[in-house]
């Protein structure tokens, strides 16, 4: 059971990192380049992007964020139970808590991924057929949704260090 | 406008929701 876990607890990291790594990838690398290429008019365009590199990515993004839940659904479950999806309430454990409320946002974030971006990417990257309309609004939906990915990671991860090393302000 | 719209807008949400949200867990916790 002790290799189990460690194995476990490993792959969660592991996933992680792909998922996360990537999400950066998208807001911090991706978005903005495709709209530079987009507006220069000498450049070659934002066309193999979107071909080559984004299906790609999208594909290790979504399996990562999927992985990642698992693996960390697993742990929780053998080292807290199922109080941490009760937040710890009456339990007086900042740990419990803290782990709680990151395993909630590290949720909702997985929603996000598959209910919200990977629907309206396959509609924006041609994956599936859509007209000009949806593609613009199915192409906001998804930023929108990223991006609040992006904000919650920044908490998720306080939460995730915080189970183990104590939370910051403290 | 969308805070989200910005990269600095983001990131400074996610900072402000995770200064809120310790203080929510603290609470919780009894802290």
């Amino acid at each position: 059971m002790e290799l189990m876990l460690w194995l476990d607890r490993g792959l969660h990291i592991f996933f992680g990192v792909l998922w996360i790594g990537l999400l950066y990838y998208f807001n911090f690398v991706q978005v903005p380049a495709m709209a530079e290429a987009a507006n220069d008019s000498d450049g070659p365009g934002p066309a193999a992007i979107g071909k080559y590199v984004a299906p790609r990515a999208l594909m290790w993004f979504r399996h990562a964020a999927l992985w990642t839940w698992l693996t960390g659904f697993y742990y929780m479950m053998k080292m807290y139970g199922h109080s941490a999806w009760m937040l710890g309430v009456g339990e007086e454990s900042i740990a419990t808590t803290s782990i709680g409320i990151g395993a909630w946002l590290g949720t909702i974030m997985l929603f996000n991924v598959w209910v919200l971006i990977w629907p309206n990417q396959k509609k924006v990257l041609g994956i599936v057929s859509a007209t000009d309309d949806e593609k613009a609004s199915a192409k906001r939906v998804a930023f929108l949704a990223s991006r609040t990915n992006t904000m919650l990671s920044i908490p998720m991860l306080m939460f995730m260090m915080a189970s183990n090393h104590g939370l910051p302000l403290f | 406008m969308n805070p989200l719209d910005t990269i600095k807008g983001t990131l400074i949400a996610g900072f402000v929701l995770a200064a809120v949200l310790a203080y929510v867990a603290k609470y919780i916790a009894g802290m």
